[in-house]
């Protein structure tokens, strides 16, 4: 261990629970040194605010951002949550951090000052890690620019609150945020955002609308076209090569090419798609953002221990709050409600750990790379770097840890009467499990796929989605029928979606199923 | 020496309720809804609820945020769990009955959560607020909360003037003192060196008469320069305050004869209730009376008052008579807003209503702030009395009372469903009541 050659510090950073500015000043520098020369991670710049427990429900319900424009839903949110918190349902979490550089954590004043430690080593180091490093982060995020946009998202919304009446845009973000997760490119990147340059696009949009407004296209007598659809093959494949279908952003296909749009209104679906676009490598990452965060803050409080900079105390408490953390009921439990990330994540960079410290044969032949390797840290910075949660899973799940987890698959046919389990931990399931486990943190294929297939501008202007479908799984009719309403509200014209299996030989062929045309 | 230098913030002097817009603009969303619910619960759960927060659950009809999503039911999926015990590859597991809507157990998880309703708790104050919306006190003969009846002195700074328990012997002292070495009053050590001095003198020393001269000067000095002079005196000052009347007093009087059965007393309850509800959101403290009376009346508890059954005549007044001895007793009306609410099936002894008249004309009504009283019908008789200008011999008189006082209201009621619209009638914002 590279302690020895550490400069003397005073002993025991901290003593009893109370915390002040100094103390966490003085820890904040003790884990520094830890995460940075003995983990060798590489973080943005920290900026640690204390805040109460109110201040902490109120982060919460706009989604943990600082700043974020004003819904109703957030409000909703807000009263579910503090129910929850006063009645004791749940806690509150002891931090929130945003992907933003500098990298801002928010710890509660409630915090205990060992709460505090491990909350500083959690969020300012293993969170702000990955967030600096993770690839997806990297390509699909700007830590810099976020901050910038959300306060002009906040500002411009409140100036259209303004300018065209509460109702009005609370109708727009509502359709808007029903789209929110079909409001994200997954396969291209986003161009970066930047204050200035986007008020100044904004400015020139409304310009040029201002400008070019010429009253006398709306005398102009409508087309009646029904009778003369385009059908005509060459004629679609050129219009959908000008509007780049099929196109998976809902929102910016709205946004672009909606007939009944206003500007703000094409903004304001902008802001939405913004937002969640932000927020999409968060959902891929959940596993590995906790574990890694996780995993840091546990290895640097036991280093803090081990130096003798926290005392037996502190060290208790801290070990009491992570074992609840990384708490995994069994399907059968009550208080099962799914996988929890913290401890999966946690798991399974411990397992890489072991893996790479002390491998036993089993591992060697599973992971031949790393089995054996010195630098334990070196491989999962690599990991938090190079992987999402589905390839993570799908790469480090061990057999032994699918042993201790007792995995088991279960197939659930809606034709067949029983579920049948398919694979448990043993050798004949292990592939199996895993492959299955790390799909369900597909988010390709977790959520629908749902595509702009077809519309004729120039025509009945009839707004033809497509829904592909695997393994059969259909949408939830009601929620397909509400959504579809908050479209054809963007959109001013019929809307209809369309559900086809994707073929399993040729993917870009499809066949429509039984349920074949819902039309609005 | 740090690598990064960290930035701590104390945010904590924010400004917390940041969601306070949003948290409006929800509620303003669910109004409708929320107060639909309310409007129901009154109507058809036990009143004797409504005390507490009210857990309210409002379908999610307009505050619902659809989003695309699969049908956990639909099609085929393979799920992976922890914690597998006894399942070996190839078991197969029962499903659940489908009917149990939920999913089936453990696959329930996947579902999301509260899909069809959202549930949340509104305040006492929120959902208060919301019942009593559209209500407000009735027109108040001599005592509103704004209105004012009783003063109490407050200390209020000094005064020059004042009785002499009010005299501030500190300040008034100081003022002394301060004017006395001001005037240089000679003290009464120097007069009486003075004086022996001249006693030690011969009696035919020449210097005697100017010491004479001197002591006189200093004598007279003390008494022009007094010890305590009229400009020095400070009093302790009082400002009479006007005190709103905070406290309120309600009387449940009810006729608990055997004409009274369960449902009858169920509706009076009811009534009382939310009178007792409504007065103690207006008032810091609120008490109530209970007074049950047969042929004669008796001050009892709640329980008895609601569950206890008594037989023999009706005489009604007695019940007033009851209420005016504990007015005089307990609650002086300068200290306390008196509100009484009654309720009967209207019936009444022979040739007391008369008495009862005269008794609500004379004494009581003077006091109340606010007489309710309602008459509980029996379901099939609301056909016939339901023309206010029909009745049994107590409602003809208090007819004639209502008449006379403003603040006396009357209603008949036969179903619980009523209580709701008739309480809303008696405390309309409207002064067209009559």
């Amino acid at each position: 261990m590279p302690d020895a050659d550490l400069p003397t510090l005073p002993r025991l950073l901290y003593d009893g629970s109370e915390w002040s500015f100094d103390t966490m000043r003085r820890t904040y520098e003790a884990i520094e040194r830890i995460a940075l020369e003995d983990l060798g991670l590489d973080v943005y710049p920290n900026q640690i605010e204390v805040i109460s427990s109110e201040q902490m429900l109120d982060a919460y319900s706009s989604i943990g951002m600082p700043l974020m424009y004003k819904h109703w839903s957030f409000g909703k949110h807000f009263v579910r949550d503090e129910q929850m918190y006063r009645k004791g349902y749940t806690g509150l979490a002891y931090e929130i951090v945003i992907n933003s550089n500098p990298c801002i954590s928010y710890n509660m004043e409630e915090n205990t000052m060992a709460m505090q430690t491990l909350v500083m080593a959690h969020a300012a180091f293993g969170h702000n890690h990955f967030f600096k490093n993770n690839y997806l982060f990297r390509q699909w995020t700007d830590a810099e620019g976020i901050l910038d946009y959300l306060e002009f998202a906040r500002d411009y919304i409140a100036w259209c609150e303004e300018r065209h009446g509460l109702a009005a845009v609370e109708a727009t973000l509502d359709a808007a945020h029903a789209l929110m997760d079909q409001g994200v490119f997954r396969y291209r990147r986003p161009p970066k955002l930047n204050e200035e340059k986007l008020k100044r696009k904004q400015r020139a949009r409304e310009d040029y609308e201002e400008r070019t407004f010429s009253d006398i296209w709306r005398t102009l007598p409508r087309r009646d076209d029904d009778t003369e659809l385009d059908a005509d093959e060459e004629a679609l494949a050129k219009r959908k090569l000008q509007l780049k279908l099929p196109q998976e952003n809902l929102l910016y296909f709205l946004e672009k090419h909606s007939p009944v749009l206003e500007t703000w209104q094409r903004e304001v679906l902008r802001i939405v798609r913004n937002v969640a676009q932000y927020f999409l490598p968060q959902k891929q990452t959940k596993v590995m953002n906790e574990g890694c965060a996780t995993f840091v803050h546990y290895y640097i409080t036991n280093k803090l221990f081990d130096q003798g900079l926290i005392g037996e105390g502190p060290m208790l408490e801290i070990l009491s709050s992570h074992a609840n953390v990384i708490t995994q009921p069994s399907y059968d439990d009550k208080r099962f409600s799914g996988f929890n990330p913290y401890a999966l994540g946690y798991a399974m960079m411990q397992d890489i750990r072991r893996i790479c410290e002390a491998p036993t044969e089993e591992d060697t032949a599973w992971f031949p790379d790393i089995a054996g390797c010195d630098d334990w840290r070196a491989v999962l910075r690599d990991a938090w770097a190079n992987y999402r949660d589905e390839s993570f899973i799908q790469q480090y799940l061990s057999p032994k840890l699918m042993r201790e987890f007792r995995l088991f698959a279960v197939a659930d046919d809606e034709e067949d009467p029983h579920y049948t389990v398919t694979g448990i931990h043993d050798e004949r399931g292990y592939k199996r499990v895993r492959r299955q486990l790390a799909q369900s943190y597909d988010i390709a294929l977790t959520e629908p796929d749902i595509e702009v297939m077809d519309v004729d501008l120039r025509g009945n202007r009839h707004l033809r989605l497509r829904h592909s479908t695997r393994n059969g799984v259909p949408l939830d009719p009601k929620a397909r029928d509400k959504v579809l309403d908050q479209v054809r509200r963007l959109w001013g014209y019929e809307v209809s979606i369309a559900s086809m299996a994707r073929d399993a030989d040729n993917p870009a062929s499809f066949t429509s199923t039984a349920e074949d045309e819902t039309d609005y | 020496m740090s690598l990064i230098v960290p930035y701590f913030v104390d945010r904590r002097q924010n400004p917390k309720d940041k969601s306070l817009g949003n948290r409006q603009r929800f509620m303003k969303r669910a109004r409708a809804h929320i107060k639909q619910v309310v409007d129901k619960s009154i109507r058809d759960r036990s009143v004797t609820d409504i005390g507490g927060g009210e857990t309210v659950t409002i379908p999610t009809g307009g505050i619902d945020e659809p989003r695309m999503r699969h049908d956990p039911r639909g099609g085929a999926h393979e799920r992976v769990y922890p914690g597998n015990r006894e399942y070996q590859a190839g078991d197969q597991i029962e499903k659940p009955p489908a009917g149990g809507g939920e999913g089936g157990g453990k696959k329930g998880s996947d579902a999301g959560d509260g899909e069809d309703e959202f549930q949340f708790v509104l305040t006492r104050e929120e959902f208060l607020d919301l019942f009593f919306e559209d209500l407000e006190l009735p027109d108040m003969v001599k005592t509103t909360l704004k209105e004012v009846t009783n003063v109490k002195p407050r200390r209020s700074g000094f005064a020059v003037t004042g009785t002499p328990t009010n005299l501030d012997l500190l300040r008034t002292m100081k003022n002394s003192f301060g004017r006395r070495l001001a005037l240089r009053r000679p003290k009464l050590a120097e007069v009486e060196a003075k004086q022996a001095e001249i006693e030690a003198l011969a009696e035919d020393d020449p210097k005697r008469a100017d010491l004479l001269a001197e002591l006189e000067v200093l004598e007279r000095r003390r008494k022009v320069v007094g010890f305590i002079d009229p400009v020095d005196l400070r009093f302790r000052n009082f400002e009479n305050q006007p005190q709103p009347n905070s406290k309120a007093v309600m009387f449940c009087l009810m006729d608990v004869s055997g004409s009274m059965g369960m449902r009858e007393k169920d509706l009076a309850k009811r009534f009382f209730v939310l009178l007792h509800l409504f007065l103690s959101r207006r008032y810091d403290k609120t008490e109530v009376v209970f007074v049950r009376h047969t042929h004669e009346a008796k001050e009892v508890d709640e329980e008895t008052f609601f569950y206890s059954r008594e037989t023999g005549g009706t005489v009604v007044s007695t019940a007033l008579d009851e209420m005016r001895r504990i007015v005089a007793e307990r609650y002086p009306t300068r200290e306390w807003n008196i509100y009484a609410a009654q309720a009967s099936d209207g019936e009444n002894h022979s040739g007391d209503d008369a008495r009862c008249m005269t008794l609500l004309n004379d004494v009581i009504m003077p006091v109340c702030q606010y007489y309710a009283y309602v008459e509980i019908l029996d379901e099939r008789e609301t056909e016939i009395f339901g023309n206010p200008e029909y009745g049994a011999a107590l409602w003809r008189a208090y007819r004639s009372v209502a008449e006379n006082w403003s603040n006396f209201a009357m209603k008949r009621i036969a179903r619980p469903a009523d209580i709701y619209p008739v309480f809303r009638e008696l405390f309309a914002k409207s002064d067209a009541r009559r």
